[in-house]
Protein backbone atom coordinates (compact mmCIF):
# COMPACT_ATOMS: atom_id res chain seq x y z
CA UNK A 1 0.00 0.00 0.00
CA UNK A 2 1.23 3.44 -0.98
CA UNK A 3 0.60 4.95 2.44
CA UNK A 4 3.33 2.80 3.93
CA UNK A 5 5.83 4.39 1.59
CA UNK A 6 5.12 7.72 3.27
CA UNK A 7 4.52 6.58 6.81
CA UNK A 8 7.58 4.38 7.20
CA UNK A 9 7.94 2.68 10.55
CA UNK A 10 11.00 4.84 11.25
CA UNK A 11 8.94 7.99 10.75
CA UNK A 12 6.08 6.86 12.97
CA UNK A 13 8.63 5.85 15.59
CA UNK A 14 10.25 9.29 15.61
CA UNK A 15 6.78 10.87 15.71
CA UNK A 16 5.78 8.88 18.76
CA UNK A 17 9.17 9.18 20.47
CA UNK A 18 10.71 12.48 19.38
CA UNK A 19 14.43 12.96 20.01
CA UNK A 20 15.76 16.16 21.53
CA UNK A 21 12.40 17.88 21.81
CA UNK A 22 12.10 20.91 24.11
CA UNK A 23 13.82 24.28 23.98
CA UNK A 24 17.28 24.59 25.48
CA UNK A 25 19.94 27.26 25.47
CA UNK A 26 20.94 28.42 21.99
CA UNK A 27 22.84 31.09 20.02
CA UNK A 28 19.90 31.85 17.75
CA UNK A 29 16.21 31.10 17.65
CA UNK A 30 13.83 31.08 14.69
CA UNK A 31 10.13 30.49 14.31
CA UNK A 32 8.97 28.97 11.05
CA UNK A 33 5.45 28.15 9.94
CA UNK A 34 3.82 26.35 7.09
CA UNK A 35 0.96 28.68 6.28
CA UNK A 36 -0.98 26.15 4.27
CA UNK A 37 -1.51 23.77 7.17
CA UNK A 38 -0.57 25.51 10.38
CA UNK A 39 2.56 23.50 11.18
CA UNK A 40 4.87 25.53 13.40
CA UNK A 41 8.32 25.12 14.84
CA UNK A 42 10.49 27.18 17.15
CA UNK A 43 14.07 26.02 16.80
CA UNK A 44 17.32 26.99 18.51
CA UNK A 45 20.85 26.26 17.38
CA UNK A 46 23.84 26.21 19.70
CA UNK A 47 27.25 26.22 18.09
CA UNK A 48 30.57 25.30 19.65
CA UNK A 49 33.10 26.82 17.29
CA UNK A 50 32.51 25.03 14.02
CA UNK A 51 30.48 22.23 15.59
CA UNK A 52 26.72 21.86 16.10
CA UNK A 53 26.52 21.53 19.87
CA UNK A 54 22.72 21.36 20.12
CA UNK A 55 19.53 21.76 18.16
CA UNK A 56 16.47 22.15 20.34
CA UNK A 57 12.91 22.69 19.21
CA UNK A 58 9.26 23.00 20.10
CA UNK A 59 6.46 22.78 17.63
CA UNK A 60 3.18 21.43 16.54
CA UNK A 61 2.31 19.75 13.33
CA UNK A 62 1.72 16.53 11.51
CA UNK A 63 3.67 13.32 12.00
CA UNK A 64 5.89 14.11 9.02
CA UNK A 65 6.96 17.54 10.28
CA UNK A 66 7.47 16.35 13.85
CA UNK A 67 9.35 13.19 12.92
CA UNK A 68 11.54 15.19 10.56
CA UNK A 69 12.60 17.53 13.37
CA UNK A 70 13.43 14.55 15.55
CA UNK A 71 15.54 12.97 12.80
CA UNK A 72 17.28 16.30 12.23
CA UNK A 73 18.23 16.49 15.88
CA UNK A 74 19.59 12.98 15.86
CA UNK A 75 21.52 13.52 12.67
CA UNK A 76 23.04 16.98 13.04
CA UNK A 77 23.91 17.36 16.71
CA UNK A 78 27.62 16.73 17.22
CA UNK A 79 28.52 17.16 13.56
CA UNK A 80 30.95 19.73 12.15
CA UNK A 81 28.99 22.55 10.49
CA UNK A 82 30.32 21.81 7.01
CA UNK A 83 29.28 18.21 7.32
CA UNK A 84 25.87 19.12 8.77
CA UNK A 85 25.27 21.49 5.86
CA UNK A 86 26.02 18.67 3.43
CA UNK A 87 23.42 16.50 5.16
CA UNK A 88 20.93 19.33 4.94
CA UNK A 89 21.59 19.84 1.24
CA UNK A 90 21.28 16.16 0.45
CA UNK A 91 18.03 15.91 2.40
CA UNK A 92 16.71 18.94 0.52
CA UNK A 93 17.62 17.32 -2.80
CA UNK A 94 15.92 14.10 -1.79
CA UNK A 95 12.74 15.89 -0.74
CA UNK A 96 12.62 17.89 -3.95
CA UNK A 97 13.09 14.80 -6.11
CA UNK A 98 9.35 14.13 -6.58
CA UNK A 99 9.96 10.47 -5.86
CA UNK A 100 12.58 10.20 -8.62
CA UNK A 101 15.56 9.66 -6.32
CA UNK A 102 15.95 6.18 -4.92
CA UNK A 103 18.33 6.31 -1.99
CA UNK A 104 21.43 4.21 -2.56
CA UNK A 105 23.95 3.01 0.03
CA UNK A 106 26.04 6.18 -0.26
CA UNK A 107 23.02 8.34 0.40
CA UNK A 108 21.87 6.14 3.24
CA UNK A 109 25.25 6.48 4.87
CA UNK A 110 24.87 10.27 4.97
CA UNK A 111 21.15 10.53 5.68
CA UNK A 112 20.67 7.48 7.94
CA UNK A 113 17.06 7.51 9.25
CA UNK A 114 16.26 10.49 7.04
CA UNK A 115 16.17 8.28 3.92
CA UNK A 116 12.83 7.08 5.24
CA UNK A 117 11.38 10.37 4.00
CA UNK A 118 12.07 9.45 0.35
CA UNK A 119 8.45 8.31 0.00
CA UNK A 120 7.16 11.68 1.23
CA UNK A 121 8.76 13.40 -1.77
CA UNK A 122 6.03 11.87 -3.95
CA UNK A 123 3.39 13.92 -2.14
CA UNK A 124 3.85 17.59 -3.09
CA UNK A 125 1.53 18.77 -0.30
CA UNK A 126 3.72 17.10 2.32
CA UNK A 127 7.22 18.03 1.18
CA UNK A 128 6.96 21.33 3.02
CA UNK A 129 6.07 19.47 6.22
CA UNK A 130 9.23 17.39 5.96
CA UNK A 131 11.39 20.41 5.19
CA UNK A 132 10.02 22.75 7.86
CA UNK A 133 12.57 21.99 10.57
CA UNK A 134 15.45 21.73 8.07
CA UNK A 135 14.76 25.19 6.69
CA UNK A 136 14.44 26.48 10.25
CA UNK A 137 17.80 24.92 11.12
CA UNK A 138 19.48 26.51 8.11
CA UNK A 139 18.05 29.90 9.01
CA UNK A 140 18.94 29.62 12.71
CA UNK A 141 22.47 28.49 11.90
CA UNK A 142 23.03 31.45 9.59
CA UNK A 143 21.81 33.76 12.33
CA UNK A 144 23.98 32.11 14.97
CA UNK A 145 27.02 32.53 12.72
CA UNK A 146 26.32 36.19 12.05
CA UNK A 147 25.81 36.80 15.78
CA UNK A 148 29.20 35.22 16.44
CA UNK A 149 30.83 37.25 13.69
CA UNK A 150 29.43 40.49 15.07
CA UNK A 151 30.58 39.51 18.55
CA UNK B 1 -29.17 2.24 2.14
CA UNK B 2 -30.03 4.57 4.96
CA UNK B 3 -33.09 6.66 4.34
CA UNK B 4 -33.49 9.96 6.12
CA UNK B 5 -36.46 12.30 5.85
CA UNK B 6 -35.76 15.24 3.54
CA UNK B 7 -33.16 13.55 1.36
CA UNK B 8 -33.05 14.34 -2.34
CA UNK B 9 -32.97 11.62 -4.97
CA UNK B 10 -29.18 11.52 -4.94
CA UNK B 11 -29.06 8.57 -7.30
CA UNK B 12 -30.55 10.75 -10.02
CA UNK B 13 -28.60 13.87 -9.04
CA UNK B 14 -25.26 12.10 -9.00
CA UNK B 15 -25.74 11.12 -12.65
CA UNK B 16 -25.44 14.83 -13.45
CA UNK B 17 -21.92 14.96 -11.96
CA UNK B 18 -19.52 12.85 -14.05
CA UNK B 19 -16.62 13.37 -11.66
CA UNK B 20 -18.40 11.55 -8.85
CA UNK B 21 -17.87 8.33 -10.81
CA UNK B 22 -14.11 8.73 -10.70
CA UNK B 23 -12.02 6.18 -8.95
CA UNK B 24 -8.67 6.92 -7.30
CA UNK B 25 -5.90 4.92 -5.63
CA UNK B 26 -6.45 1.58 -7.36
CA UNK B 27 -10.15 1.60 -7.98
CA UNK B 28 -11.58 3.30 -4.93
CA UNK B 29 -14.65 5.34 -5.73
CA UNK B 30 -14.16 8.96 -4.77
CA UNK B 31 -16.05 10.22 -1.72
CA UNK B 32 -16.01 13.97 -2.23
CA UNK B 33 -16.47 15.76 1.09
CA UNK B 34 -14.67 19.00 0.25
CA UNK B 35 -17.65 20.98 -0.95
CA UNK B 36 -17.00 24.01 1.24
CA UNK B 37 -13.78 24.49 -0.73
CA UNK B 38 -15.43 24.01 -4.10
CA UNK B 39 -18.38 22.11 -5.46
CA UNK B 40 -18.37 19.72 -8.38
CA UNK B 41 -19.99 20.82 -11.65
CA UNK B 42 -23.01 19.18 -13.27
CA UNK B 43 -23.07 18.26 -16.93
CA UNK B 44 -25.72 20.96 -17.44
CA UNK B 45 -23.11 23.60 -16.57
CA UNK B 46 -20.25 21.93 -18.44
CA UNK B 47 -22.40 21.66 -21.58
CA UNK B 48 -23.27 25.35 -21.47
CA UNK B 49 -19.59 26.28 -21.14
CA UNK B 50 -18.70 24.09 -24.06
CA UNK B 51 -21.53 25.40 -26.20
CA UNK B 52 -20.55 28.96 -25.44
CA UNK B 53 -16.99 28.44 -26.64
CA UNK B 54 -18.00 26.30 -29.61
CA UNK B 55 -20.81 28.51 -30.91
CA UNK B 56 -21.02 31.97 -29.34
CA UNK B 57 -17.56 33.05 -28.18
CA UNK B 58 -16.93 36.77 -28.59
CA UNK B 59 -16.21 39.79 -26.45
CA UNK B 60 -19.27 41.39 -24.90
CA UNK B 61 -20.91 44.79 -25.42
CA UNK B 62 -20.46 47.25 -28.28
CA UNK B 63 -19.98 44.54 -30.90
CA UNK B 64 -22.34 44.74 -33.86
CA UNK B 65 -21.84 41.24 -35.17
CA UNK B 66 -23.92 38.18 -34.38
CA UNK B 67 -21.44 36.50 -32.06
CA UNK B 68 -20.90 39.66 -30.00
CA UNK B 69 -24.64 40.04 -29.63
CA UNK B 70 -25.04 36.42 -28.56
CA UNK B 71 -22.18 36.63 -26.07
CA UNK B 72 -23.63 39.83 -24.63
CA UNK B 73 -27.09 38.31 -24.39
CA UNK B 74 -25.62 35.30 -22.60
CA UNK B 75 -23.56 37.41 -20.18
CA UNK B 76 -26.34 39.86 -19.38
CA UNK B 77 -28.84 37.00 -19.26
CA UNK B 78 -26.73 35.44 -16.53
CA UNK B 79 -27.07 38.69 -14.58
CA UNK B 80 -30.85 38.42 -14.84
CA UNK B 81 -30.71 34.85 -13.56
CA UNK B 82 -28.50 35.75 -10.61
CA UNK B 83 -30.71 38.75 -9.77
CA UNK B 84 -33.77 36.50 -9.66
CA UNK B 85 -31.86 33.85 -7.67
CA UNK B 86 -31.08 36.28 -4.84
CA UNK B 87 -34.33 38.27 -5.18
CA UNK B 88 -32.50 41.49 -6.06
CA UNK B 89 -34.89 44.42 -6.70
CA UNK B 90 -32.91 45.30 -9.83
CA UNK B 91 -30.56 43.44 -12.18
CA UNK B 92 -28.31 46.50 -12.15
CA UNK B 93 -27.43 45.74 -8.54
CA UNK B 94 -25.60 42.55 -9.52
CA UNK B 95 -21.88 43.12 -10.12
CA UNK B 96 -19.81 40.28 -11.54
CA UNK B 97 -16.36 39.85 -9.97
CA UNK B 98 -13.90 36.99 -10.09
CA UNK B 99 -14.73 35.60 -6.65
CA UNK B 100 -16.05 36.54 -3.21
CA UNK B 101 -12.64 37.84 -2.14
CA UNK B 102 -12.70 40.34 -4.97
CA UNK B 103 -16.28 41.29 -4.07
CA UNK B 104 -15.28 42.04 -0.47
CA UNK B 105 -12.14 43.91 -1.52
CA UNK B 106 -14.28 45.93 -3.89
CA UNK B 107 -16.60 47.05 -1.08
CA UNK B 108 -13.68 47.89 1.21
CA UNK B 109 -12.10 50.01 -1.53
CA UNK B 110 -15.37 51.74 -2.43
CA UNK B 111 -15.71 52.80 1.19
CA UNK B 112 -12.08 53.85 1.51
CA UNK B 113 -12.37 56.23 -1.45
CA UNK B 114 -15.95 57.32 -0.83
CA UNK B 115 -17.09 60.81 0.11
CA UNK B 116 -19.17 61.42 3.17
CA UNK B 117 -21.39 59.99 4.50
CA UNK B 118 -19.89 56.62 3.54
CA UNK B 119 -16.20 57.35 3.90
CA UNK B 120 -14.31 55.06 6.29
CA UNK B 121 -11.66 57.21 7.87
CA UNK B 122 -9.74 58.05 11.03
CA UNK B 123 -12.15 58.28 13.94
CA UNK B 124 -14.55 55.73 12.46
CA UNK B 125 -14.84 52.02 13.13
CA UNK B 126 -15.10 48.82 11.10
CA UNK B 127 -16.69 45.74 12.70
CA UNK B 128 -16.09 42.12 11.67
CA UNK B 129 -16.14 38.82 13.58
CA UNK B 130 -13.58 36.28 14.76
CA UNK B 131 -15.11 33.58 12.54
CA UNK B 132 -14.50 35.33 9.22
CA UNK B 133 -12.70 33.76 6.32
CA UNK B 134 -9.42 35.59 5.71
CA UNK B 135 -11.13 37.20 2.71
CA UNK B 136 -13.40 39.09 5.09
CA UNK B 137 -10.58 39.99 7.49
CA UNK B 138 -7.61 41.10 5.42
CA UNK B 139 -9.44 43.64 3.17
CA UNK B 140 -10.70 45.37 6.32
CA UNK B 141 -7.27 45.25 7.97
CA UNK B 142 -5.86 46.90 4.87
CA UNK B 143 -8.59 49.54 4.91
CA UNK B 144 -8.01 50.12 8.61
CA UNK B 145 -4.25 50.49 8.13
CA UNK B 146 -4.65 52.83 5.18
CA UNK B 147 -7.31 55.08 6.67
CA UNK B 148 -6.65 54.94 10.41
CA UNK B 149 -10.13 53.56 11.06
CA UNK B 150 -10.32 51.21 14.03
CA UNK B 151 -10.98 47.50 13.36
CA UNK B 152 -13.18 45.76 15.95
CA UNK B 153 -14.72 42.29 16.06
CA UNK B 154 -17.18 40.01 17.78
CA UNK B 155 -15.63 37.07 19.62
CA UNK B 156 -16.91 33.50 19.71
CA UNK B 157 -18.61 31.40 22.35
CA UNK B 158 -17.21 28.02 23.36
CA UNK B 159 -19.86 26.24 21.28
CA UNK B 160 -18.92 28.00 18.07
CA UNK B 161 -21.45 30.83 17.93
CA UNK B 162 -20.97 34.58 17.73
CA UNK B 163 -20.78 36.23 21.13
CA UNK B 164 -23.17 39.15 20.70
CA UNK B 165 -23.52 39.85 24.43
CA UNK B 166 -21.64 43.13 23.99
CA UNK B 167 -23.20 44.10 20.68
CA UNK B 168 -23.93 47.67 21.80
CA UNK B 169 -20.28 48.20 22.73
CA UNK B 170 -18.92 46.63 19.55
CA UNK B 171 -21.26 48.38 17.12
CA UNK B 172 -21.36 52.04 18.11
CA UNK B 173 -22.16 55.47 16.69
CA UNK B 174 -18.64 55.48 15.22
CA UNK B 175 -19.21 52.26 13.25
CA UNK B 176 -19.28 52.86 9.51
CA UNK B 177 -19.48 49.29 8.31
CA UNK B 178 -20.26 45.87 9.77
CA UNK B 179 -19.12 42.91 7.67
CA UNK B 180 -19.84 39.33 8.69
CA UNK B 181 -20.24 35.83 7.38
CA UNK B 182 -23.71 34.34 7.02
CA UNK B 183 -22.52 30.73 7.32
CA UNK B 184 -19.03 30.01 8.68
CA UNK B 185 -16.80 27.97 6.37
CA UNK B 186 -14.97 26.38 9.29
CA UNK B 187 -17.51 26.14 12.12
CA UNK B 188 -20.62 25.69 9.99
CA UNK B 189 -22.47 28.19 12.19
CA UNK B 190 -25.39 30.08 10.65
CA UNK B 191 -25.28 33.56 12.15
CA UNK B 192 -28.22 35.60 13.46
CA UNK B 193 -28.38 38.21 10.72
CA UNK B 194 -31.40 40.08 12.04
CA UNK B 195 -29.93 41.00 15.39
CA UNK B 196 -26.71 42.34 13.86
CA UNK B 197 -28.49 44.20 11.07
CA UNK B 198 -30.89 45.82 13.54
CA UNK B 199 -28.03 47.19 15.64
CA UNK B 200 -26.08 48.32 12.57
CA UNK B 201 -29.13 50.17 11.24
CA UNK B 202 -29.63 51.83 14.62
CA UNK B 203 -26.23 53.49 14.32
CA UNK B 204 -26.41 54.04 10.56
CA UNK B 205 -23.64 51.59 9.65
CA UNK B 206 -23.55 49.78 6.31
CA UNK B 207 -23.94 46.00 6.45
CA UNK B 208 -21.86 43.65 4.29
CA UNK B 209 -22.68 39.95 4.30
CA UNK B 210 -20.30 37.25 3.09
CA UNK B 211 -22.72 34.64 1.75
CA UNK B 212 -20.13 32.37 0.13
CA UNK B 213 -21.20 29.36 2.19
CA UNK B 214 -24.88 30.30 2.10
CA UNK B 215 -25.68 30.97 -1.56
CA UNK B 216 -24.94 27.35 -2.63
CA UNK B 217 -26.98 25.80 0.17
CA UNK B 218 -30.12 27.81 0.94
CA UNK B 219 -32.50 30.32 -0.61
CA UNK B 220 -30.76 33.69 -0.50
CA UNK B 221 -32.98 36.77 -0.41
CA UNK B 222 -30.99 39.97 -0.29
CA UNK B 223 -34.08 42.02 0.49
CA UNK B 224 -35.03 39.84 3.45
CA UNK B 225 -31.45 40.04 4.75
CA UNK B 226 -31.70 43.86 4.71
CA UNK B 227 -28.00 44.10 4.03
CA UNK B 228 -26.36 46.78 1.91
CA UNK B 229 -23.91 44.45 0.20
CA UNK B 230 -23.88 40.67 -0.23
CA UNK B 231 -20.87 38.81 -1.62
CA UNK B 232 -20.59 35.23 -2.86
CA UNK B 233 -18.71 33.10 -5.34
CA UNK B 234 -19.83 30.86 -8.18
CA UNK B 235 -17.54 27.89 -7.91
CA UNK B 236 -18.99 26.72 -4.60
CA UNK B 237 -22.46 26.56 -6.22
CA UNK B 238 -21.86 24.33 -9.24
CA UNK B 239 -20.48 27.14 -11.45
CA UNK B 240 -16.92 27.40 -12.79
CA UNK B 241 -14.14 29.16 -10.93
CA UNK B 242 -13.39 32.77 -11.85
CA UNK B 243 -16.86 34.23 -11.32
CA UNK B 244 -18.14 35.92 -8.18
CA UNK B 245 -20.94 38.29 -7.33
CA UNK B 246 -21.28 41.46 -5.36
CA UNK B 247 -24.83 42.59 -4.86
CA UNK B 248 -25.23 46.17 -3.61
CA UNK B 249 -28.16 48.50 -3.02
CA UNK B 250 -28.71 50.66 -6.07
CA UNK B 251 -28.41 54.08 -4.43
CA UNK B 252 -25.12 53.04 -2.86
CA UNK B 253 -23.77 51.81 -6.17
CA UNK B 254 -24.74 55.14 -7.69
CA UNK B 255 -23.03 57.15 -4.95
CA UNK B 256 -19.88 55.11 -4.37
CA UNK B 257 -16.78 55.58 -6.50
CA UNK B 258 -15.37 52.92 -8.85
CA UNK B 259 -12.33 50.94 -7.76
CA UNK B 260 -10.81 49.38 -10.88
CA UNK B 261 -10.64 51.64 -13.92
CA UNK B 262 -10.51 50.51 -17.51
CA UNK B 263 -12.57 49.46 -20.47
CA UNK B 264 -16.30 48.95 -20.13
CA UNK B 265 -16.67 50.98 -16.92
CA UNK B 266 -16.65 54.39 -18.60
CA UNK B 267 -19.13 56.71 -20.21
CA UNK B 268 -16.64 59.05 -21.84
CA UNK B 269 -12.88 59.42 -21.59
CA UNK B 270 -10.62 62.34 -22.41
CA UNK B 271 -6.94 62.72 -21.57
CA UNK B 272 -7.87 64.86 -18.59
CA UNK B 273 -10.76 63.01 -17.02
CA UNK B 274 -13.49 60.44 -17.47
CA UNK B 275 -17.07 59.89 -16.54
CA UNK B 276 -18.35 56.49 -15.60
CA UNK B 277 -20.96 54.09 -16.80
CA UNK B 278 -23.86 53.44 -14.45
CA UNK B 279 -23.71 50.40 -12.15
CA UNK B 280 -23.11 47.53 -12.54
CA UNK B 281 -20.72 48.31 -15.39
CA UNK B 282 -19.04 51.06 -13.38
CA UNK B 283 -17.56 48.27 -11.26
CA UNK B 284 -16.70 45.83 -14.06
CA UNK B 285 -13.54 47.20 -15.68
CA UNK B 286 -12.04 45.20 -18.52
CA UNK B 287 -13.24 42.11 -20.35
CA UNK B 288 -15.27 40.20 -17.78
CA UNK B 289 -15.25 36.43 -17.22
CA UNK B 290 -17.92 35.87 -19.87
CA UNK B 291 -18.07 32.10 -20.11
CA UNK B 292 -17.84 31.84 -16.34
CA UNK B 293 -20.78 34.21 -15.84
CA UNK B 294 -22.82 32.23 -18.35
CA UNK B 295 -21.78 29.08 -16.48
CA UNK B 296 -23.01 30.67 -13.26
CA UNK B 297 -26.32 31.37 -14.95
CA UNK B 298 -26.55 27.70 -15.90
CA UNK B 299 -25.67 26.70 -12.32
CA UNK B 300 -28.44 28.95 -11.00
CA UNK B 301 -30.88 27.26 -13.42
CA UNK B 302 -29.71 23.86 -12.25
CA UNK B 303 -30.02 24.66 -8.53
CA UNK B 304 -33.36 26.41 -9.00
CA UNK B 305 -34.65 23.37 -10.87
CA UNK B 306 -33.93 21.21 -7.83
CA UNK B 307 -35.12 23.91 -5.44
CA UNK B 308 -32.99 25.70 -2.85
CA UNK B 309 -35.38 24.73 -0.04
CA UNK B 310 -35.07 21.09 -1.06
CA UNK B 311 -31.29 21.37 -1.11
CA UNK B 312 -31.31 22.93 2.34
CA UNK B 313 -33.57 20.17 3.70
CA UNK B 314 -31.29 17.53 2.18
CA UNK B 315 -28.18 19.02 3.69
CA UNK B 316 -29.87 19.46 7.03
CA UNK B 317 -30.70 15.74 7.11
CA UNK B 318 -27.16 14.81 6.08
CA UNK B 319 -25.66 17.19 8.65
CA UNK B 320 -27.83 15.83 11.43
CA UNK B 321 -26.78 12.31 10.53
CA UNK B 322 -23.11 13.24 10.13
CA UNK B 323 -22.94 15.04 13.48
CA UNK B 324 -24.50 12.04 15.20
CA UNK B 325 -22.20 9.52 13.53
CA UNK B 326 -19.06 11.61 14.03
CA UNK B 327 -19.74 12.01 17.72
CA UNK B 328 -19.66 8.20 17.99
CA UNK B 329 -15.99 8.22 16.93
CA UNK B 330 -13.76 8.02 20.03
CA UNK B 331 -11.60 11.12 20.68
CA UNK B 332 -13.40 13.12 18.00
CA UNK B 333 -14.18 16.72 18.93
CA UNK B 334 -16.39 18.83 16.70
CA UNK B 335 -15.17 22.42 16.46
CA UNK B 336 -18.43 24.33 16.09
CA UNK B 337 -22.06 23.61 16.94
CA UNK B 338 -22.64 19.96 17.87
CA UNK B 339 -26.22 19.89 16.65
CA UNK B 340 -27.63 20.53 13.19
CA UNK B 341 -29.62 23.56 14.39
CA UNK B 342 -28.61 26.86 12.76
CA UNK B 343 -25.80 24.99 11.17
CA UNK B 344 -24.57 24.47 7.63
CA UNK B 345 -23.08 21.32 6.17
CA UNK B 346 -19.40 22.01 6.87
CA UNK B 347 -18.21 20.08 9.92
CA UNK B 348 -14.73 20.64 11.36
CA UNK B 349 -13.25 18.32 13.92
CA UNK B 350 -10.09 17.14 15.62
CA UNK B 351 -9.28 13.50 16.25
CA UNK B 352 -7.32 13.01 19.46
CA UNK B 353 -3.72 14.13 18.96
CA UNK B 354 -3.59 13.02 15.36
CA UNK B 355 -2.73 15.98 13.20
CA UNK B 356 -5.34 16.84 10.54
CA UNK B 357 -2.71 16.48 7.82
CA UNK B 358 -2.24 12.87 8.79
CA UNK B 359 -5.99 12.34 9.06
CA UNK B 360 -6.49 13.76 5.57
CA UNK B 361 -3.68 11.70 4.08
CA UNK B 362 -4.99 8.40 5.39
CA UNK B 363 -8.55 9.29 4.34
CA UNK B 364 -7.27 10.16 0.86
CA UNK B 365 -5.76 6.73 0.54
CA UNK B 366 -9.31 5.40 0.94
CA UNK B 367 -10.63 7.77 -1.71
CA UNK B 368 -12.17 10.20 0.79
CA UNK B 369 -11.50 13.87 -0.01
CA UNK B 370 -11.64 16.21 2.99
CA UNK B 371 -9.85 19.48 3.66
CA UNK B 372 -7.28 19.89 6.41
CA UNK B 373 -5.64 22.97 7.85
CA UNK B 374 -6.98 26.27 9.13
CA UNK B 375 -9.42 26.74 6.23
CA UNK B 376 -8.39 30.38 5.77
CA UNK B 377 -9.88 31.10 9.17
CA UNK B 378 -6.79 30.93 11.37
CA UNK B 379 -8.24 33.15 14.14
CA UNK B 380 -10.85 30.43 14.77
CA UNK B 381 -8.10 27.85 15.31
CA UNK B 382 -6.31 30.23 17.67
CA UNK B 383 -9.59 30.87 19.54
CA UNK B 384 -10.09 27.15 20.19
CA UNK B 385 -6.41 26.43 20.85
CA UNK B 386 -5.93 24.03 17.95
CA UNK B 387 -3.41 24.16 15.11
CA UNK B 388 -5.83 23.00 12.44
CA UNK B 389 -8.92 20.89 11.82
CA UNK B 390 -10.15 18.24 9.45
CA UNK B 391 -13.27 19.44 7.67
CA UNK B 392 -15.91 17.34 5.93
CA UNK B 393 -18.46 19.35 3.98
CA UNK B 394 -21.52 18.11 2.15
CA UNK B 395 -23.67 19.18 -0.77
CA UNK B 396 -26.80 18.22 -2.69
CA UNK B 397 -25.21 15.02 -4.03
CA UNK B 398 -23.83 13.81 -0.67
CA UNK B 399 -25.28 10.59 0.73
CA UNK B 400 -25.56 8.97 4.16
CA UNK B 401 -23.36 6.18 2.76
CA UNK B 402 -20.60 8.77 2.27
CA UNK B 403 -20.97 9.79 5.92
CA UNK B 404 -20.56 6.12 6.83
CA UNK B 405 -17.48 5.89 4.62
CA UNK B 406 -15.99 8.85 6.46
CA UNK B 407 -16.69 7.33 9.85
CA UNK B 408 -15.14 4.01 8.75
CA UNK B 409 -12.21 5.93 7.32
CA UNK B 410 -11.64 7.68 10.63
CA UNK B 411 -11.58 4.33 12.39
CA UNK B 412 -8.84 3.31 9.99
CA UNK B 413 -6.96 6.55 10.78
CA UNK B 414 -7.14 5.81 14.50
CA UNK B 415 -5.80 2.31 13.96
CA UNK B 416 -3.01 3.58 11.76
CA UNK B 417 -1.72 6.09 14.27
CA UNK B 418 -2.91 4.27 17.41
Amino acid sequence: MKLDSMYQEVILDHYKHPQGRGLRDGDAEVHHTNPTCGDEITLRVKLDGGRVEDVSYEGQGCSISQASASVLHELLVGKELAEASKVQELFLALMQSKGQLTPDDAMEEVLEDAVAFAGVSKYPARVKCALLSWMAWKDATAQALSVKETA
Amino acid sequence: MISLPGLLDTEAIRKDFPILDRTVHDGKKIVYLDNAATSQKPRQVLDVLNEYYERHNSNVHRGVHVLAEEATAGYEGARDKVAAFINAPSRDEVIFTKNASESLNLVANMLGWADEPYRVDRGTEIVITEMEHHSNIVPWQLLSQRTGAKLKWFGLTDDGRLDLSNIDQVITEKTKVVSFVLVSNILGTINPVEEIVRRAQEVGALVVIDASQAAPHMALDVQALQADFVAFTGHKMCAPTGIGVLWGRQELLEDLPPFLGGGEMIETVSMHSSTYAPAPHKFEAGTPPIAQAIGLGAAVDYLTGIGMDNIQAHEHAITEYAVRRLLEVPDLRIIGPTTAEDRGAAISFTLGDIHPHDVGQVLDEQGIAVRVGHHCARPVCLRYGIPATTRASFYLYSTPAEVDALVDGLEHVRNFFG
